[in-house]
């Protein structure tokens, strides 16, 4: 038998028809559905007189556009309030599991999803939601599909797909000290550009994916479709496993121990061929932070403003140009020590417990600068009460962060948080698009540490300049 | 769905790399207006300023190209995002074509499922149709031939076999796939029987813990 790739065993297992031309009718294990894209697709099911098929593989919860505010309901955003009642109410009448808002499972769909063990290596899953290819990281076939798709997996639990060409990207020796996943991504979307990844499925591989955490891993995943693919994925492993063990869906017992040999051989086999391979090494990467307005325009945070007029080519030289007018930045300038007015520490890049635990080391101890405000959104009510519990929420009050309720928040600003316009933020999300956080907010994408050191600071800081106190 | 044919009209042209979905709409008008009324929110970051107040001289905006059906754009246009809705905005707008060296994955599916034809086409070729639209000449996109017409200029263009037949005949993918539900059902089956660990338990109560 020919060698596989990870991607083509999982894809392989779940062709329920073999349609040609590349097209298969692949079968979808998991559907996750949020507050923006779920009742549309619900609802379209129900104009065309159809059921779910399989209520029992859907689950749905709010997040984007939800109120953040401590003690919120799911009316306390006028945004989103009718959004949170058809959900809801949609997901009753389909009979599939709504986590509502102070429930544990609620929060991003990306943060809960494996977090609950709704995802397992070698399933298949789909969201509304680009940022699925999160899910990625447990070896799971994942990826972001629009309203008109979902209510396809809605009433088929399947999805005519086309299976994509494969990318490598292979990363090489150790991460240096205060260097993390994102700072990989960046470094990655940096070295490589936003299209790099388009029509490709991802994986990553090498001594230091591998070496990464969990939740390490769900943050490079993340970023995947920042680099143009739908899909990221990391091959299961030990860390994969002892992360799934106990978690609420995850399966038990006998049933887990099956599981996990079925998993270990999901690997990519030896001399299994790709499209392309890309090899970074990763001692190359420092600290990461965007000056621009795609995800791809960053640099080392020790660098300056690059100037348009060294662009490669006159296309690109515009793209900066208009990059700096709308950031506000001059080319040239030294990054570090630009003033910021506003920091978000959240969002399914970066709102897990080990994300707000490198924001808390940076806090304790010190005050954000009286010029910032600085916002920490938990990723989900699990990481809400993991937090408390420990007392990180405490760390960041005392240090003058606001402690908020689980949610999209001023990721994506749907919710009427936002970042008000010609405001600068650095932000711990994953998009730095043309008003992303509020219609003209300048958003520089970084790290939970590099996010916490500029609000301290009152200015973007290299983390590395800052003691642990 | 309704069939696409051909379209012939002026071509915009929008020459950006990365244009992002959330550019194309922003994410608030998704959560308060009717899909059919998004077109008036699409590019709202690039023709208004932060007060409001038009910016001149953006492309859509000027009188030869406020209905033009057909956008000419540059690498990776509608990267980002799975909104559908940035589809439902560009249909508002009346556009029924989209032409570029490269297109985010998602949006091109989300393209076809609303009627809405993405075309790659190389750099060169887009600039050269610029050319030719520049000031609003109108040119024909033809899915039966698979050719783009600008007076004597003929482009040849090429679109998933399967793709290409769904939007000549109007297709709907739900009803297709629902032909399929015996062989669905058996790889259900099959699965159980293989990897009942993939199976979550049927959706039982959970005990509430609110706070």
């Amino acid at each position: 038998m020919t060698a596989r790739t990870l991607f083509d065993k999982v894809w392989d297992r779940h062709v329920v028809r073999d349609m040609g031309g590349g097209w298969s009718l692949l079968h979808i294990d998991r559907h996750l559905l949020h507050d923006l894209s779920g009742p549309p697709a619900l609802e379209e099911i129900t104009r065309r007189g159809l059921g779910v098929r399989h209520p029992d593989l859907a689950f749905a919860t709010a997040d984007h556009a939800v109120s953040s505010s401590p003690g919120r309901d799911g009316h306390s955003s006028a945004q989103g309030a009718a959004l949170y009642d058809a959900l809801q109410e949609r997901s009753a009448v389909a009979g599939l599991r709504f986590f509502k808002l102070g429930q544990l499972g609620q929060g991003i769909v990306h943060v809960m999803g494996p977090e609950q063990g709704l995802v397992l290596p070698g399933l298949t899953l789909v969201c509304g939601d680009s940022h699925t290819c999160t899910n990625g990281a447990l070896g799971a076939l994942a990826f972001g599909i629009g309203s008109s798709e979902s209510a396809h997996v809605l009433a088929t639990q399947t999805l005519r797909q086309r299976k994509p060409r494969q990318l490598r990207i292979r990363v090489d020796g150790q991460l240096p000290e205060n260097v993390t996943a994102k700072d990989l991504a960046l470094h990655l979307l940096s070295r490589h550009g936003a299209a790099c990844g388009v029509g490709h499925a991802i994986e990553y591989t090498g001594e230091a994916v591998h070496a990464l955490t969990m939740e390490e891993r769900l943050t490079l995943c993340n970023l995947s479709v920042e680099f143009g693919s739908k899909i990221g994925m990391i091959a299961p492993d030990d860390v994969t496993f002892t992360y799934l063990e106990g978690r609420p869906y995850a399966p038990t017992g006998e049933r887990f121990t099956h599981a996990v040999a079925d998993w270990r051989a999901l690997a990519s086999d030896e001399g299994a061929t790709v499209d392309r391979e890309l090899r970074v090494d990763a001692a190359e990467v420092t600290p990461m932070i965007t000056w621009g307005t795609s995800p791809d325009q960053g640099v080392p945070v020790d660098e300056r403003v690059p100037d348009p007029a060294s662009a490669p080519n006159e296309a690109v030289r515009q793209s900066w140009q208009q990059a700096l007018d709308y950031m506000g930045l001059r080319a040239g300038a030294a990054l570090a020590g630009t003033p910021v007015d506003w920091v978000f520490i959240g969002s399914c890049a970066n709102a897990r417990l080990s994300d707000l635990r490198a924001a808390a080391l940076i806090a304790c101890g010190r005050r954000v600068a009286p010029s910032v405000t600085a916002w920490v959104v938990p990723g989900s009510e699990q990481v809400r009460r993991d937090a408390e519990a420990e007392g990180l929420d405490r760390v960041f009050e005392e240090a003058g962060f606001v402690w908020r309720s689980p949610g999209c928040s001023l990721c994506v600003a749907a919710n009427g948080e936002r970042v008000p316009a010609g405001a600068r933020a650095v932000s711990t999300s994953n998009r730095n698009f043309v008003g992303r956080q509020g219609p003209n907010a300048r958003t520089h994408l970084a790290s939970p540490a590099m996010a916490a050191a500029a609000a301290v600071t009152g200015c973007i800081t290299d983390v590395r300049t800052l003691r642990v106190m | 769905m309704q069939p696409f044919l051909s379209v012939t009209g002026a071509a915009a042209l929008l020459m950006q790399r990365n244009v992002d979905t959330d550019v194309i709409i922003r994410i608030e008008p998704l959560t308060q207006v009717p899909r059919e009324q998004l077109g008036r929110f699409a590019f709202e970051a690039l023709r208004q300023g932060p007060d409001g107040s038009p910016i001149n001289g953006f492309v859509l905006d000027e009188p030869c190209f406020r209905a033009a059906p057909i956008l000419l754009a540059d690498e990776n246009f509608g990267c980002g995002s799975s909104r559908e809705g940035a589809v439902w905005a560009l249909q508002g707008l009346g556009v029924r074509c989209v032409i570029a060296p490269s297109f985010g994955d998602i949006f091109v599916d989300n393209c076809f499922q609303n009627g809405l034809l993405p075309i790659r086409l190389a750099r060169e070729h887009v600039m050269r149709l610029a050319g030719f639209c520049a000031k609003g000449a109108a040119i024909t996109v033809d899915l039966r031939d698979g050719v783009i017409v600008a007076a004597d200029l003929h482009i040849a263009f090429s679109v998933d076999p399967l793709r290409r037949t769904a939007l000549l005949e109007g297709l709907d993918d739900i009803g297709l796939t629902l032909r399929d539900a015996p062989a669905i059902d058996a790889w259900q089956r099959a699965d159980l029987a293989a990897r009942p660990w993939n199976w979550p338990a049927p959706v039982q109560p959970v005990k509430e813990i609110t706070q």
